[in-house]
């Protein structure tokens, strides 16, 4: 059976943007998947209006003491502003989500979640996590070249990856490996003798304490470095544009894109076709993203229904299918934790590896709880792990505080009137067939038999409520 | 799992784990019976990083006190183990196990260029890497894989907690992670899901993973409950978190089920601030819980074929802070619980605290040779497949 325009429309919107949404979900049959490619890049345009939660943080920092080192703040100084930051850390990772949920600039916001993966970051230091998060959602579907640079010279990655102690005398690899390896080439494709000598080019890269990049010109070794053949006085910036000159990188971000947003099993031909088109671009990653969401292959059955969505993606789904009102948000928080995709938390410097790594038993029945969590006022009885990170630790323990006396009087009330409106026009007779295709982009589906069994059928109202939150809570619904 | 009025999705009886599998698993179904004498393993992790020199104290070195003229704690505190060592005056029950020969100590066990980030150095013990590699699974995981090939219930490992750790992932199998066998059967005994379950035909790969990790958690989910349930313990257990999983363990080593490695945590030991109070409380957590587990293994002659093993991702730094704590370090102690031990109390040297590197104690022992050890002498697993790397054993099981 070929996928019907519906179909093909949520696969895009699933995979561009966070999924369906209420007040259009309706108008998918009609529209065209040019169209709806066209509507997604006109609504990104914009610059995104910056997410503002850590003001307080800096001016706290340097009230009337410009230059004022963390080491000159007292314990009850220094303990304040930890607390502001893990405050605001939470509250931007709460406001981003709300961001994916309701903002029309679906593609550019999804792009910026990948690349918030890609350019993995855990810094304590909100301020630095904010800019970071702008600079990315600045230009993430800009110019990869312009996005890597800037990412580079963010404060938070350099600390992050210690380049603040990267020193002519004392030379730390840590942010040229990572450079290479995770952000540009992948493993393989230089040498270690290239990561020493690119650290050199390296030294000097810090920054300040309101904020800002700052070269160290007196620890940088400005002496001759031979990086991938090539040898010169090299500058950081010369290394990020040497590296860009590299083909391999091209096919390094292509292939990641393609296995994010088509299918984890890559497709060699295709990666090297969007690679040559990418690097001949000159990194244009909205061109890149127009090649893929355009082509044909793209909808291939192959590609349509078989990707696990990530607990983001999985909550905000729910979220822009159902809209609802939150009696509070910390329970947002504590199913990315249960989930295991906090924002501005990755595991680890390669970023969330997403995938088959999302589902495990614990995991995977949580998420077939979510809907009825939600909608139905069920106890979340489940309690992440002590976390020691200290941010992340207190922040949830908080969260779990609030949350228990939250989910007292449920979580959410959603507005089922908005969910009853997109399937108005629909006969009683194929209100089912209809609900299943709009929440589900599986191939399978669990049989009708079985639906029937457990689904309301004392009103319209309340079928399409109980068939909405069933369909939500199998495991075909982890897919897009 | 409360069960409050459900709108949608009605809860219902109990059904036969045959029933909950889908037919395409059924095949691989067959009994997995454990001879007695079965080794368990009992990881309790401390989470945060343990103070392993107010542990294991070196109660007549010069170079301790002087770092710690707060902290330190006096030889006339300390439980003495030698003239040399004593340890933390919470953990009665320990010397009690090193008097009798159950407990080992391995002092400054890590790894080369030790990571002072808690959630990287936890990675890195969690997944048995070095320091520059990021892997995405984990040891016990990887036993896993190595023992359910082809199993239906993954059952061989798990944790007792809410969330599953990255030491439990393998490659093809994941350990389960519950804290109460009752509630992990409550909530995966539904009749709605029991029913999708049944329904389900093979079909695209990613899918028919998913439902290959839900049926597995049905079944395992009646297993685990029902071997709960066979033998539960009637010894009495503190009233605390460890307290209570450490029971569910005992009940479940007494049954029947396959499991060889149980996970569990206890923390925060991350003692920046006042570690006097916290260690105190968090050992003393330990210590009672671990006693009444120790006398309840002891009670049904299992006590030679359980291993406890205890680790911290690091540990704290010589010197103290100014805050009446100590910050991140380096290596660090491992305690070995069991009667089935080879060799018993202190296995090497204390640490020397007048060679250190930047403030912080090196490590003499790679925790892989520990894991290669528990892998192989007491699993009787190739720890080289698991481990990737053929690791020297230890000789102290």
């Amino acid at each position: 059976m070929p996928a019907s325009n519906r179909l093909k429309n949520q696969h895009l919107l699933w995979r561009a943007a966070f999924g369906p949404m209420a007040e259009n979900a309706a108008s998918l049959d009609t529209l065209s998947q040019k169209e709806l490619w066209q509507l997604l890049v006109k609504t990104s345009d914009k610059k995104p209006e910056r997410i503002n939660v850590s003001q307080e943080l800096i001016d706290l920092y340097f009230s009337g003491n410009d230059g004022m080192q963390r080491k000159d703040l007292t314990r009850e100084q220094r303990k304040e502003i930890q607390e502001k930051s893990r405050e605001s850390l939470k509250n931007l990772n709460l406001r981003w989500l709300e961001t994916f949920i309701n903002s029309e600039a679906q593609l550019r916001e999804k792009m910026s979640l990948f690349w918030h993966g890609h350019f993995a970051c855990r810094v304590n230091n909100s301020y630095f996590q904010q800019e970071l998060l702008q600079v990315i959602r600045e230009n993430s579907l800009g110019n990869f070249k312009d996005l890597l640079m800037l990412v580079s010279k963010s404060p938070a990655m350099l600390q992050f990856l210690n380049n603040q102690q990267n020193r002519k005398q004392h030379p730390n690899e840590n942010f040229a490996r990572e450079v290479m390896e995770l952000f540009t080439m992948g493993r393989g494709n230089y040498s270690e003798n290239d990561i020493k000598e690119a650290a050199r080019a390296f030294t000097g890269w810090g920054f300040n304490p309101q904020g800002g990049f700052m070269f160290r010109r007196n620890q940088h070794d400005d002496g001759v470095k031979t990086v991938l053949g090539k040898s010169g006085n090299f500058s950081g910036e010369d290394i990020i544009s040497l590296l860009t000159e590299q083909r391999q990188t091209a096919l390094f971000i292509s292939r990641k894109i393609y296995k994010y947003f088509v299918n984890e099993n890559a497709d060699e031909v295709k990666v090297a076709w969007l690679a040559d088109r990418f690097y001949k671009s000159g990194y244009d990653i909205k061109k890149l993203m127009e090649d893929i969401f355009t082509s044909s292959w793209f909808y291939d059955e192959k590609n349509v229904g078989t990707r696990i969505k990530s607990p983001v993606e999985l909550l905000c789904g729910i979220r822009r299918l159902l809209p609802m009102q939150l009696e509070n948000d910390q329970s947002q928080l504590l199913f990315e934790r249960a989930l295991g995709q906090v924002l501005f938390f990755p595991p680890n410097v390669a970023g969330w590896p997403g995938g088959k790594s999302w589902i495990d038993s614990s995991s995977l029945m949580l998420r077939l709880r979510i809907p009825q969590i939600l909608t139905a006022n069920e106890m979340m009885d489940i309690r992440p792990k002590a976390d020691d990170d200290v941010q992340m630790g207190q922040m949830m323990e908080a969260g779990i505080k609030r949350m228990k006396e939250a989910v007292k009087g449920g979580t959410a009330t959603i507005e089922w009137a908005s969910v009853n409106k997109i399937f108005e026009k629909i006969p009683r007779e194929k209100l089912l067939e209809t609900i299943s295709a709009t929440v589900l982009q599986t191939k399978g589906r669990t049989s009708t038999a079985v639906l029937d069994k457990y689904v309301n059928t004392e009103n319209r109202e309340n079928f399409i409520k109980s068939t909405v939150v069933n369909l939500m809570s199998t495991p075909e619904y982890q897919l897009c | 799992m409360l069960i409050k009025r459900k709108e949608f999705i009605q809860v219902g009886s109990l059904a036969t784990a045959s029933f909950m599998l889908p037919k395409f698993l059924k095949a691989f179904e067959r009994p997995m019976m454990v001879p007695p004498g079965n080794k368990v393993v009992v990881v309790i992790q401390f989470s945060g990083g343990n103070d392993g020199l107010n542990t294991v104290i070196p109660v007549r070195n010069d170079i301790y006190y002087k770092e710690r003229p707060g902290l330190g704690i006096a030889k006339e505190k300390a439980l003495l183990l030698t003239d040399e060592t004593g340890l933390n005056p919470a953990l009665e029950a320990f010397k009690g196990f090193y008097d009798e020969g159950s407990l080992a100590i391995l002092n400054s066990v890590g790894y080369p260029n030790p990571d002072r980030s808690h959630f990287r150095s936890m990675d890195i013990w969690h997944s048995a890497s070095n320091s520059n590699e990021y892997v995405n699974t984990g040891w016990v995981g990887r036993y896993l894989d190595a023992q359910c090939k082809g199993c239906d219930k993954p059952t061989q490992a798990m944790e007792i907690d809410d969330v599953l750790s990255l030491a439990l992932k393998g490659e093809q199998n994941k350990g389960l992670a519950f804290k109460d066998p009752k509630r992990l059967f409550n909530i995966s005994n539904g009749n709605f899901i029991k029913d999708i379950n049944t329904d389900h035909r093979n079909g695209e790969e990613t899918i028919d993973y998913l439902y290959k990790t839900m049926s597995e958690t049905l079944s395992s989910a009646e297993y685990i409950y029902k071997q709960s349930r066979v033998h539960p313990t009637d010894q009495s257990y503190p009233n605390t978190e460890l307290g209570k999983d450490l029971k569910t363990i005992a009940s479940l080593i007494f049954s029947d089920i396959n499991t060889k490695v149980y996970y569990v945590s206890l923390g925060s030991f991350d003692t920046h601030v006042n570690q006097d109070n916290q260690q105190k409380r968090l050992f003393t957590e330990l210590n009672d819980a671990v006693k009444a587990f120790a006398t309840d293994l002891k009670k049904n002659n299992r006590f030679e074929d359980v291993l406890m093993m205890t680790f911290s991702e690091f540990g704290r730094r010589v010197s103290q802070n100014a805050s009446g704590g100590t910050d991140h370090g380096t290596a660090n102690n491992m305690f070995f619980v069991s009667g089935g031990l080879k060799e018993k109390g202190m296995l090497n040297a204390m640490p020397d605290l007048a060679d250190l590197n930047e403030g912080d104690l090196k490590h003499k022992v790679d925790f892989k040779n520990v894991y290669a050890t528990v892998l192989n002498k007491w699993l009787g697993s190739d720890d080289k497949q698991i481990l990737g790397t053929q690791y020297e054993y230890l000789k102290f099981i």
